[in-house]
């Protein structure tokens, strides 16, 4: 077919060649490539980029090297040792170190957050899309099960359902945090695919008798996946405040199991929050860093997408 | 407009019922049953088999159900096991301590949120609304709990400024009883506002830079009205009626936030009875909880609604 066609026509390969590296320079850039831009221009989000990553590598391999249910033993000899001492960053009350606790609580925080966002965004997305797609009936049915996520007192339930669970652990958290936090992604997805449902190509598409699968996943998805890599971006930053304040009510990882929320309970004691502060202060700064950086990060891609969209 | 506000209505029903029975479907999966503090180990097998079927646990489960609602409409959500008293006044008691804190968050976030929001859209893409957008980033990215430990760290402990528990101190008398309230509310109070404005802020701000481009303020300019009494006058007031709408939306927040913020600061309101209650398995206090903030939250939505419907047409045409 392609000789054929090259013996037809009167431009020749190295012509064809120089044509189509002349369209591709004069095409917009995608989005990957202003995201990269942007990344290169505004040094802190790089930074900021690189130090998530450097934080999220250095914790998990850190946590190969702490041996937890040592970790988490009982030490009455090192009671509230202040940092510096026998332990880098000092040990709480039962005198276990703070420091590796900091680092496999970290591992769990950052693991759950991870999950839950790829969990609940996958989903949410997923929702979103059928949702905006179809419309009609199954737009109602759908938006009506959202508006009553909307109204259940969430909190409140998922520490009710974490109760009453038997065999309770980080994969159930996981799972159950998955059941309620999906909303968000699925209503920004959908008011995105209503809007890019009306475009011409996915009229032409559906014309050219295109499934709606192969439009909605392969057609609309890709147009909408800067969007997506914001809200996800942001959605982790938000998720890891939600397995912390759990585990910080003492409802979130089951207990031994170290995580930035339950070191950060140690200031519910009043000795501890006034005394004995590395209990919970390095964890407390900890989070807000994190969550900081990733927003800024969140930010700068989608400052990114409002620069692409300007283009177009 | 009544239409919409009807239809508004009827869906409320079916979320209701849903809602009542969700929670108690997850009542009963709780362990234990209603006579876990009347049973003594001396209470026999046939006793308590005696017990369970004269109060009706051995129906069917729509049976108990449909008990459990007609109970709900007589007001009688049963008894606390923990604090042997009628879930309902325990709930009145605390419920009043809740509602202050929370209508004391709410005024302050409006008052920091409406000017902070104005501000920016007037200076769009100048320092200031760089300096507002920072504050939004920031106070949207740190959990809202981390903030209320530092907070009451810094103000409560190292400065010693405001009470660290409670929510009246026990030697207030008099006209005093408001000063004390007032003080153990101050800095959650605070604390919850700043860090609650982020959606006002960046929705007062996008009104106000739509607002400026639009033609009955270019019809005001060209009259000769000077720019601050259009701020004040029309922008301001056009952009008010849809956040004041939006109140109804923020209950949510607001009663999820009750939670951390009543345990940090050791305050008596509901959110605090519920995190006991799930720490002394008192089942009936959880139940009733978890309904009220329900239907709250659908309250609060459905005012939201209703009021969106009524100022802004647009809604309506569905």
């Amino acid at each position: 077919m392609a000789s054929s066609f090259d013996s037809q026509s009167q431009i020749s390969a190295a012509e064809l060649d120089r044509l189509t590296k002349e369209a591709e320079q004069e095409a917009t850039p995608s989005s990957a490539k202003i995201m990269w831009h942007q990344f290169k221009r505004d040094r802190a989000a790089l930074i900021s980029l690189i130090a998530i990553v450097g934080f999220i590598v250095f914790v998990v391999v850190g946590s190969w090297f702490v041996d937890t249910g040592k970790a988490m033993n009982v030490d009455i000899m090192a009671y509230n040792s202040p940092p510096f001492s026998d332990y880098l960053l000092g040990a709480d009350s039962s005198g276990r170190s703070i420091a590796q606790q900091l680092i496999v609580g970290s591992r769990n925080s950052i693991c759950i957050a991870l999950g839950l966002t790829a969990i609940s965004s996958t989903f949410g997305v997923v929702y979103g899309l059928v949702s905006g797609f179809f419309g009609g009936l199954v737009d109602l049915t759908m938006q009506r099960l959202y508006d009553f996520m909307m109204i259940i007192p969430m909190l409140m339930t998922i520490i009710v359902i974490v109760t009453i669970i038997p065999q309770y652990n980080a994969i159930t958290l996981t799972l159950i945090l998955s059941l309620f936090y999906w909303m968000g992604t699925s209503r920004l997805i959908r008011s995105r695919t209503l809007a890019e449902s009306q475009k011409d190509y996915v009229t032409a598409s559906k014309t050219a008798g295109s499934s709606n699968l192969k439009i909605m996943f392969r057609e609309i998805l890709p147009n909408i996946s800067s969007l997506i890599i914001v809200d996800t971006t942001l959605s982790f930053a938000e998720n890891i405040g939600v397995e912390t304040g759990l585990s910080f009510l003492g409802f979130g990882l089951p207990n031994g199991t170290p995580s930035l929320g339950t070191l950060i309970a140690n200031a519910t004691d009043p000795e501890n929050i006034t005394q004995y502060w590395w209990t919970w202060l390095f964890a407390a700064v900890e989070i807000i860093l994190l969550c900081l950086a990733i927003s800024y990060v969140g930010q700068v891609i989608r400052r990114t997408l409002n620069a692409s969209q300007q283009i177009d | 407009m009544w239409k919409t506000i009807l239809r508004r209505f009827l869906i409320m029903i079916p979320e209701l019922i849903i809602l009542s029975m969700l929670v108690f479907l997850l009542a009963k999966a709780m362990p234990g049953d209603p006579f876990l503090g009347s049973i003594n180990p001396k209470s026999s097998p046939q006793q308590i088999h005696h017990l369970m079927q004269a109060n009706g646990l051995y129906d069917p489960w729509y049976q108990q159900y449909w008990n459990w609602v007609v109970h709900l409409f007589h007001g009688d959500l049963g008894m606390s096991y923990e604090y042997k008293e009628p879930v309902v006044g325990l709930i009145q008691q605390r419920g009043l301590n809740t509602l202050w804190l929370a209508l004391f968050t709410m005024i302050m976030t409006y008052m920091i949120a409406l000017p902070l929001g104005v501000y920016a859209g007037k200076h769009e893409g100048k320092w200031q609304d760089n300096l507002v957008r920072v504050y939004t980033y920031v106070t949207m990215a740190i959990p809202f709990f981390v903030v209320l430990v530092l907070g009451i760290w810094i103000f409560g402990y190292l400065f010693n400024l405001f009470p660290t528990a409670g929510s009246i101190s026990p030697t207030a008398t008099g006209f005093g009883t408001v000063i004390s309230r007032l003080t153990h509310i101050i800095l959650p109070g605070l604390l919850g506002a700043l860090f609650g404005t982020v959606n006002i802020v960046q929705y007062l701000r996008s009104e106000v830079i739509d607002a400026k481009h639009s033609a009955y303020v270019k019809t005001a300019k060209s009259k000769g009205i000077p720019m601050k009494d259009i701020y004040r006058h029309h922008i301001f007031r056009n952009s008010l009626l849809p956040i004041a709408a939006f109140s109804g939306y923020s209950i949510t927040g607001l009663l999820a936030g009750s939670i951390f913020t009543e345990m940090v600061f050791s305050y008596p309101g509901m959110g605090l009875l519920f995190l006991n209650a799930v720490n002394y398995r008192d089942y009936t206090v959880i139940t009733a909880l978890v309904l009220l903030y329900g239907f709250l939250n659908l309250l609060g939505t459905l005012i939201s609604d209703v009021v969106l419907a009524v100022i802004d047409p647009r809604i309506r045409v569905e």
